[in-house]
């Protein structure tokens, strides 16, 4: 990563650069794009959010008295007549790491200019993400089906259940949101917004490549989450 | 004296390496700033009364409508406690009042005054009107999400108005709505009014998200030429430090409000332990409810300094312009600012040290608490180190200035008492927390709302509210308001406990009865006083003085606009450019008693002037 150009300014290695850079006037984050910098700071506060859930479920699954249940055999998938423990967790990580791998060359071909392999990416990446929401109701209705319900669960202690849903639930509804914005995105950059600068819908912000780095943030940002929801429910 | 400084040839023009970036030397040049990085913001300007004045996108206009909107519910919060205030004063004189009513009122105005008037008032009000205009940007960097802010808010606001009108009433569970009392029967407002509360908090704390990332990137990536974090005014600096207390805070609250919904509707137990009703074991069973009283004061601890931390920024300023004195220790006053919020993080449990903790967890917490008597100690010295020798003004703002130092201190001596284990275990519970609080955080901020609005109404609408009302506003609130919690502190001593609808015949409180008689008709004289405010502004509105440009001779930028008050897009066609801090005030060698942070270093050359 090279610096950007400001005039006027030189930019200073290391810990001397970051004190030049808090001390300067404008801004604090030099040549960084509004957006971006404030989708850092919203996922900051999400990672509060995500953190207060986690903390919440080990609290919960440390004080139970009830047994909690052996993840291996409660996300275990029966094929072709034999257990597999965590089969479909397993494929369900692989399809979300994948999608940010695509998302990130998405931002590249965007910076690139690269209109046609930055939608195909994007729309790659709203797959992966549906696939991923699919596969989790697919996960879902399994449990229900076996009698897991939020406030009972007939496997060990009722509280497994209710912060599986919850925190799972909370989870997907942000890799629903991002795949509803990658479709948009994916739209937009094949109708080509990003090159004409058309303004948005809503926001009558002109249009720029950077947006699809700022969705890329998020995008891995739930992947990050899903990274620690899997080692805390699955494999603790 | 200022000729002694003017024989003094050791005061020279400082050089402008400050400014002038990174390892480009000095510039021959002292009025040299760099040039803009950041491209010119591209405003949607409205143009009909919807765009312009319902669904705006001009940052002034929604802070002027989330301090409307906070004011309405203040007002409604205000009532609240009268009604609470006849009941404790003259117990049974108003006969509609049950256990009930009073349980929902005391939930009602304490959630009310504290989320939904105190933080909408000083982040959605203030920060709104003045971010943008301190630090020089032309709007909030990101206006239509600004927009959507204010409006949650006030979906959030109606949400939490209508409990009044649900079946069972508003929630009665105090405004820490601990579990597992808030959704059990017996409570008020278990059912539905629990619930509106929770998704009225879940509501506001996506508002405020959205509101939290405009400050925070106006203020980190949308100054203006020359403005450098040193060079904020300290109003921007207590806004900012509490808006990143809020966005690491109300997750906490975010996630304890969706915690406690879902033991509601869906029968989780997150927070219910197994209880026994009547003999009947319900179907809750294993939860925690220590867990929320944690969640709850990871948001609540932070929640006092996201009140506090603007008040003591903005009344650093006004005692500044007021006392014509540069504020003492600007970069000692940021850094406790900062320190405060750092610290805020780690005391909450000491709202919990009744709950039963190790006592190593409490000796932890009440360590932590009394560290940060620290900082704000010496904040307070500042204050009082800037208003010394100064030419003080005795105008209404300087009352209201005055009585919030006297009242913060008062408050903050009584922390001291509660922060520690030991004190805090028998004054639990009692009317000198209630005291306590509402001394620090109640009255004290309150003091600076009214200052800030005497102080900036002429930047707002271009007149001067009338002094002489303002006086008797201010004297009856103060007096009143220590008529008020004053005797509180006795209340607490003698052992009168808090949230009791009545005291019946405890012969040990009889001489509570009739203080608490005249603490009642105190609160009566207090609220009523406050409409004085209103009249105030109503008639300044109509026939007031034109208040005309920087009126307060002030130096920071909102008052250097071309026009009063400012128009959308804030500096017309060119942007200020800042040369100094805001706090150049008789500086000895220049003919006015005031150096605007826009004059530049040449325009005063005679002078000693330091560039800051």
């Amino acid at each position: 990563m090279s610096d950007p150009k400001i005039e006027g300014y030189t930019f200073k290695p290391g810990f001397k650069g970051m004190a030049q850079d808090t001390g300067s006037d404008q801004t604090m984050f030099k040549g960084v794009h509004w957006g971006k910098a404030m989708m850092w700071i919203f996922l900051l506060s999400d990672t509060f959010i995500f953190s207060c859930f986690l903390i919440s479920y080990m609290k919960g699954r440390g004080s139970t008295l009830i047994d909690w249940p052996n993840p291996s055999e409660v996300f275990g998938l029966h094929v072709f007549g034999v257990d597999v423990p965590l089969l479909l967790i397993a494929i369900m990580t692989f399809v979300l790491i994948t999608s940010s791998g695509t998302m990130a060359l998405a931002v590249k071909y965007g910076y690139e200019k690269n209109k046609k392999m930055c939608g195909w990416l994007i729309l790659f990446t709203a797959l992966g993400g549906l696939t991923f929401v699919g596969m989790q109701a697919f996960e879902w209705s399994k449990l229900i089906h076996e009698g897991v319900r939020p406030w009972s669960n007939p496997f060990g202690a009722p509280q497994f259940g209710s912060f599986f849903f919850m925190i799972t639930g909370f989870h997907g509804t942000h890799v629903s949101i991002g795949v509803i914005f990658l479709f948009i995105y994916a739209y937009k950059t094949f109708k080509g917004h990003y090159d004409e600068g058309k303004r948005g819908w809503f926001t009558t912000i002109k249009g720029d490549y950077v947006e699809i780095e700022i969705l890329g943030l998020y995008w891995h940002f739930v992947d990050l989450v899903w990274v620690f929801i899997f080692a805390f429910f699955y494999l603790w | 004296m200022s000729e002694d400084l003017n024989n003094n040839k050791t005061i020279q023009a400082q050089s402008s390496e400050t400014i002038s970036g990174g390892g480009s030397g000095i510039s021959p040049d002292i009025d040299y700033v760099r040039p803009a990085e950041i491209p010119e913001q591209d405003l949607y300007h409205g143009h009909s009364f919807i765009t312009k004045w319902v669904f705006c996108q001009d940052a002034k206009v929604i802070g002027i409508q989330y301090f409307l909107l906070a004011t309405f519910t203040g007002i409604i919060g205000l009532i609240l406690s009268w009604l609470m205030r006849l009941q404790l004063g003259f117990p049974g004189l108003a006969g509609f009042m049950t256990a009930e009513h009073y349980y929902q009122f005391v939930t009602m105005h304490g959630m009310i005054m504290v989320v939904y008037f105190l933080t909408a008032l000083f982040l959605g009000g203030f920060g709104n009107y003045l971010i943008p205009l301190m630090v020089g940007a032309r709007d909030m960097v990101f206006p239509y999400l600004n927009m959507v802010s204010f409006w949650s808010f006030f979906v959030a606001v109606g949400v939490l108005l209508a409990s009044f009108f649900v079946p069972g009433g508003p929630t009665g569970a105090g405004w820490t709505l601990y579990p597992p009392q808030t959704i059990l029967e017996g409570t008020p407002g278990h059912g539905m009014g629990i619930l509106l509360m929770c998704i009225s908090l879940i509501l506001f704390v996506a508002g405020f998200t959205m509101g939290g990332l405009n400050y925070l990137i106006t203020v980190l990536q949308a100054r203006t030429r020359g403005m450098t974090l040193m060079r904020m005014p300290l109003t921007v600096w207590g806004i900012f430090t509490a808006t990143v207390l809020a966005m690491l805070a109300f997750p906490a609250l975010l996630v304890g409000a969706l915690m406690m919904t879902l033991d509601n509707i869906l029968g989780t137990s997150f927070f219910m332990p197994t209880i026994l009703k009547a003999g009947e074991v319900l179907e809750y069973g294993g939860g925690s409810p220590i867990l929320f009283q944690h969640l709850f004061w990871f948001f609540g601890h932070p929640e006092v300094y996201i009140v506090a931390l603007p008040a003591f920024g903005i009344i650093s300023d006004l005692i500044s312009v007021h006392s014509r004195k540069n504020i003492f220790g600007y970069r000692m006053m940021v850094w406790a600012i900062v320190g405060i919020g750092a610290l805020s993080f780690f005391v909450w449990a000491h709202h919990m040290y009744v709950s039963g903790m190790n006592p190593w967890f409490g000796f932890f917490f009440a360590t932590t608490t009394l560290i940060i008597a620290v900082p704000t100690a010496m904040k307070v010295y500042n204050w009082i180190l800037t208003l010394w020798r100064g030419n003080i003004r005795m105008n209404v703002v300087m009352l209201w200035c005055l009585g919030f130092i006297v009242t913060f201190v008062n408050g903050g001596i009584t922390g001291i008492f509660l922060g520690n284990v030991t004190v805090d275990v028998p004054l639990s519970d009692t009317y000198f927390v209630i005291a306590h609080f509402h001394m620090v955080m109640g009255i004290a901020p309150l003091m600076v709302i009214m200052g800030a609005v005497y102080h900036w109404f002429p930047l707002v609408s271009g007149k001067f509210l009338d002094e002489k009302l303002g006086k008797w506003h201010f004297w009856l609130t103060f007096l009143g308001a220590y008529s008020i919690y004053f005797p509180m502190h006795y209340l607490g001593f003698i052992g009168v406990p808090r949230r009791y609808f009545e005291m019946y015949d405890s012969p040990y409180m009889t001489s509570a009865v009739g203080m608490n008689e005249f603490i009642s008709l105190a609160a009566f004289i207090v609220g009523a006083a406050q409409f004085i405010l209103i009249y105030n502004i109503v008639k300044t509105l109509k026939i007031g003085k034109p208040a005309g440009h920087n009126p307060w001779k002030a130096n920071s930028l909102e008052w250097l606009t071309p026009t009063v008050p400012p128009e959308h897009g804030n500096w017309g066609e060119r942007l200020p450019v800042v040369h100094r801090w805001p706090y150049d005030f008789s500086v000895p060698g220049v003919k006015e008693d005031f150096v605007t942070q826009t004059t530049a270093p040449s325009e005063i050359a005679g002078s000693k002037v330091e560039k800051t």
